[in-house]
């Protein structure tokens, strides 16, 4: 009868370091989670990495340029802009992750239900999903902002990270409903249906993980959407507000005013922002094809 | 220019085409990919050659390198991974491996036309059907529209499509599958070429479809004296079809030889296999079919010396060593270092008999599974409007299945048999009529008495790659329902219990950490009907569920059905386009055409005597792997195309098609009644 090669090979590449297996398979993404991970080591211990306090100011050094005192130069404030780039990271990442988790996750989970039931409910979920896109993404989140005002929670303005969240879900549960749809039609799910499974055991244990590829694709990619958007909303004076230190408040203000005289105020968050955004768009690159099982042999 | 060649050309075929020599030879070729997995050795040492006007057939497994042979004629290997390492491809004594792109774009299309598997992929959908019949006469031959669009009318009619001038100008959705096959013909005779490579190009057809296009392909083929190289699995087309036969396995020439002499006279262990694994039309059912124990080897890493060996139940010792391709009779060539012995007939060529017959009729008084008036229409919407049309895939269907019995159901695509099975497991709700099981009506049934009856009908799909979640290992797929139920005690009790299982499908236990892309399509297989088994059912539903394996795997797999049928007494509903097939296995049949039941008799009855001139029809139409048989009949086909289920005929819904139909038939629906004792059909003119 049918006879199984001994599963030795396999093993052997199961108990591998996953981190190197990632990093052999995926160089691009290796190289893009070592950014994520410096990124995330700076903003979690922006204490000890920081040289200077974020807020400290400090009359004797405006607009002083790089120099060894101040590696990427101070503001108009005299306020080290090395520092407040490290303690940027922090609001970016929280902010960022936070409100792409929560806008993935409910979006994915309204596809996937979207999908799954179809009819009436999905065509109900779908016309309210096209409202939604009909908006341009900064005008939501700012009617958001506008009509739920500010919400402190542990310093974080839930708030703003939920008007984040809403131009997001509308989006993955665009792209996660049509994954789910053929999904929905192959036929393990009817099997399970055929197995008299509950709708929430098909859902949960038969479809979710052939939905995660493109779930962590999008919660990756949306990370740095919701970077931007963070960073939008800051520019606008809609985000965060002074004297937090975060990418896209250091972008507005007196920065466009010094422009000329002092470019790295605007250059040195300007790139943190686009290695942030470029980093995470990688990485959901790379995830999604570590994810697919079809490329683990 | 032959002296280098290892095998020289069939004698027969030589004689009947004095020609200086063949028009395409093949010497020694040897193919590579370059996979991650390691380089796969696809194609090694193959050589043969054909002569003009010439029909071969090349018969082997999937993967057994058929398809990448008639890829490296064409110079259509993938062109980073695939290569052709060794040998020489001769047409007309260039050497193809060598020629210029620039020269092989003119062969491909002129000299050498290609027909794929897929119909429905394999044209352009957004050009019209005469824009890619006129594209190679405009390309190969210089011709401008006036002159090419006479030419595609008569190209068209050659084929066998009518109303050829309006229909030129129509896209392929507006075709049916057998109707773009044809166009495909058209395409490929454009520029008169010297040779047709075809790829499976009936495989995805209907039987009385594929008769046509069989039919048509082979008198083409005789009328221009064009060499045609059929790739096939279906040994039936071959009998039909060939002068001469290729065997392939694991990507080596294992057999060659003229048709007649590989049906009767098989001299290789894997050829004679291959014949016994079959399940035959012509022949009545014995007992169990014989099948090919064990899986082909892996081109990665395959074996040392003969590559059957590890299969091979006359394998000596000597078997470890490369066999040599000796020729046994004029043109008949066999890398089998047993040959003679299997000449003289010292390694038998059936094996008697296994004592396991099945049961033929079931005397049990209370049905299984009882259906009456069964219907199920689907509202399609059409235009921007959405004018809602009903389409009528299932009308009025009725009949039972007994404790232990297996009912095999027949059609053609579209004819409803596979709603009737997802009617029968609840994936689709009736529009009307109803389905009994244990003599409760799932219709009516309260959710916890069907949940409770749903456990025990299962189902076993067709395709075994996409109906096994990939996100979970093969434990967690069989072990599931275990846990759902509580049909087990502990967590300890259910790793026994799917061992147990993994056991009763032929599998060996440590598979249960592995996922199913790891696995063989008849493993896969196995694992869903493990599935099925843990769920402890009394009836399944098997969709097609042999139609996507090989034969050798096909086999394995209905003997396996059959085996759980005894060990349990199991009830099977066996939906199947494969006449063959349900023959085997079914007790009793029912015959469906566009959603209304034909015919329903015993199978031998059946087989043997059938009433309805459908199901005579369809008899007739598939091919039976015995070239004798196949070469003296003259089939009569069944004319015309599957009329839409959205519009389906009055009357008679086979009216349309049917040799015997009176004006009457397209007036009433014939009602299905019982001709003899235990056998009904519906028709007015029996």
């Amino acid at each position: 009868m049918a006879v199984a090669t001994p599963a030795v090979a396999e093993a052997a590449s199961r108990t591998r370091n996953p981190v190197l297996a990632f990093g052999r398979a995926q160089p691009l993404g290796a190289v893009s989670l070592v950014a994520i991970v410096a990124m995330m080591f700076g903003g979690i211990f922006a204490e000890l990495v920081a040289p200077y306090d974020p807020l400290a100011i400090d009359f004797g050094s405006m607009l002083a340029g790089p120099s060894i005192e101040h590696w990427f130069g101070t503001d108009a404030f005299g306020r080290d802009i090395l520092s407040r780039v490290i303690y940027g990271a922090r609001t970016a990442l929280v902010i960022g992750f936070t409100s792409s988790f929560i806008g993935s996750t409910a979006g994915a989970i309204v596809g996937t239900a979207s999908a799954y039931f179809g009819g009436r409910l999905d065509s109900v979920i779908q016309r309210f999903v096209d409202i939604l896109l009909s908006f341009p993404i900064i005008v939501l989140a700012l009617v958001v902002v506008a009509v739920l005002g500010r919400t402190l929670v542990l310093g974080i303005d839930v708030n703003l990270i939920f008007a984040i969240a809403v131009p997001i879900l509308p989006k993955v549960a665009r792209v996660v409903r049509a994954a789910a749809l053929s999904v929905r039609a192959m036929p393990y799910i009817d099997a399970a249906r055929a197995a008299g499974y509950s709708h929430l055991r098909i859902i949960v244990r038969h479809m979710a993980p052939n939905l995660v590829a493109p779930y962590i694709i999008m919660l990756t990619a949306y990370i740095a959407q919701a970077i931007l958007l963070e960073a939008s909303l800051s520019f606008l004076g809609l985000g965060v507000t002074e004297p937090t230190p975060a990418w896209g408040l250091m972008l507005s203000g007196n920065a466009s005013d010094f422009f000329r005289e002092a470019p790295w105020m605007i250059l040195f968050p300007g790139i943190a922002i686009s290695v942030a955004v470029f980093a995470f768009n990688l990485f959901g690159d790379a995830m999604r094809d570590w994810l697919d099982p079809k490329f683990k042999l | 220019m032959l002296t280098a060649v290892s095998v020289p050309p069939p004698q027969a075929a030589a004689q009947r085409t004095s020609v200086a020599g063949p028009l395409l030879a093949v010497e020694n070729i040897h193919v590579q990919f370059a996979t991650d997995g390691g380089i796969i050795r696809a194609v090694e040492g193959l050589s043969f050659s054909i002569n003009p006007g010439e029909i071969v057939a090349v018969v082997g497994e999937s993967g057994s390198g058929k398809s990448v042979s008639a890829l490296s004629i064409m110079r259509l290997l993938p062109r980073r991974s695939g290569r052709v390492t060794n040998g020489r491809i001769l047409f007309e004594g260039q050497d193809l491996l060598h020629l210029p792109e620039e020269e092989m774009r003119a062969i491909r299309g002129r000299d050498i036309a290609m027909i794929f598997q897929e119909p429905m992929t394999s044209l352009n959908p957004i050009l019209t059907v005469g824009f890619q019949i006129m594209e190679p006469l405009k390309i190969h031959r210089g011709m401008n529209d006036a002159e090419a669009g006479p030419r595609a009318v008569e190209l068209m009619r050659l084929v066998g499509i009518s109303d050829a001038e309006r229909r030129l100008g129509q896209y392929p959705h507006q075709f049916s599958g057998g109707m773009r096959q044809r166009v495909m013909i058209a395409i490929g005779l454009a520029c008169n070429p010297k040779l047709i490579i075809a790829d499976e190009p009936t495989t995805a057809l209907d039987v009385t479809i594929q008769a046509q296009i069989l039919e048509l392909m082979k008198d083409l083929a005789r009328r221009f004296n064009i060499a045609l190289i059929v790739i096939t699995h279906n040994l039936g087309i071959v009998a039909r079809y060939a002068d001469r036969v290729i065997v392939m396995y694991s990507g080596r020439l294992v057999e060659q030889g003229p048709a007649e002499a590989i049906f009767h006279r098989p001299r290789h262990p894997y050829t004679m296999g291959l014949l016994r694994a079959v399940p035959r039309l012509d022949r009545p059912r014995g007992a169990q079919l014989e099948t090919i124990e064990g899986l082909p080897p892996s081109l990665a890493a395959p074996p040392i010396g003969c590559r059957f060996a590890p299969r091979c139940a006359h394998a000596l010792d000597a078997c470890g060593h490369e066999p040599p391709l000796v020729a046994i009779e004029p043109g008949h060539f066999s890398a089998c270092i047993r040959a003679a012995d299997i000449a003289a007939g010292r390694i038998a060529s059936t094996a008697p008999a296994s004592a396991a017959t099945q049961t033929s009729a079931v005397a049990e008084p209370a049905p299984l599974l009882s259906i009456r008036g069964l219907t199920k229409h689907f509202t399609i919407k059409q235009g921007l409007l959405g004018k809602k049309t009903a389409l009528r895939a299932v009308e009025d269907v009725n009949f039972d299945i007994f404790p232990g019995e297996t009912l095999g159901l027949v059609g053609e695509s579209g004819c409803g048999k596979t709603t009737v099975g997802r009617l029968i497991l609840r994936l689709e709700e009736p529009t009307a009529g109803e389905i009994r099981f244990e003599g409760v009506d799932l219709g009516g049934a309260d959710p916890a008495a069907l949940r409770a009856v749903r456990r025990r009908i299962q189902v076993i799909f067709q395709d075994p790659y996409s109906s096994l979640n990939p996100r979970m290992t093969v434990g967690q797929i069989v072990g599931e329902p275990l846990h759902v139920y509580g049909l087990v005690a502990d967590a300890a009790a259910a790793v026994r219990r799917v061992a147990d299982l993994l056991e009763q499908v032929g599998l060996r236990p440590e598979i249960s950490a592995r996922y199913p892309h790891q696995l063989s399509g008849g493993q896969r297989q196995r694992v869903g009907i493990a599935r099925a088994l843990a769920m402890e059912p009394r009836f399944i539903v098997c969709d097609e569920a042999v139609s996507a394996l090989d034969v050798s795997i096909q086999g394995q797999i209905i003997n396996l059905l059959e085996d759980l049928q005894r060990r349990y007494g199991l009830s099977y509903l066996f939906i199947a386009h494969d006449l063959a097939v349900v023959r085997h296995i079914s007790m009793r049949v029912v015959v469906m055409y566009l959603g209304r039941i034909m015919e329903i008799a015993d199978r031998d009855t059946l087989y043997r005597e059938p009433l309805h001139p459908y199901t005579k029809l369809l008899l007739d139409a598939a091919p039976v792997p015995d070239p004798d048989i196949e070469k003296a009949r003259q089939p009569r086909l069944i004319i015309g195309e599957l009329p839409s289920p959205l519009a389906p005929p009055t009357g008679c819904v086979f009216s349309t098609r049917c040799p015997l139909a009176g004006p009457e038939c397209s007036q009433t629906v014939p009602a299905l009644r019982e001709v003899r004792p235990g056998h009904l059909a519906a028709c007015l003119k029996i």
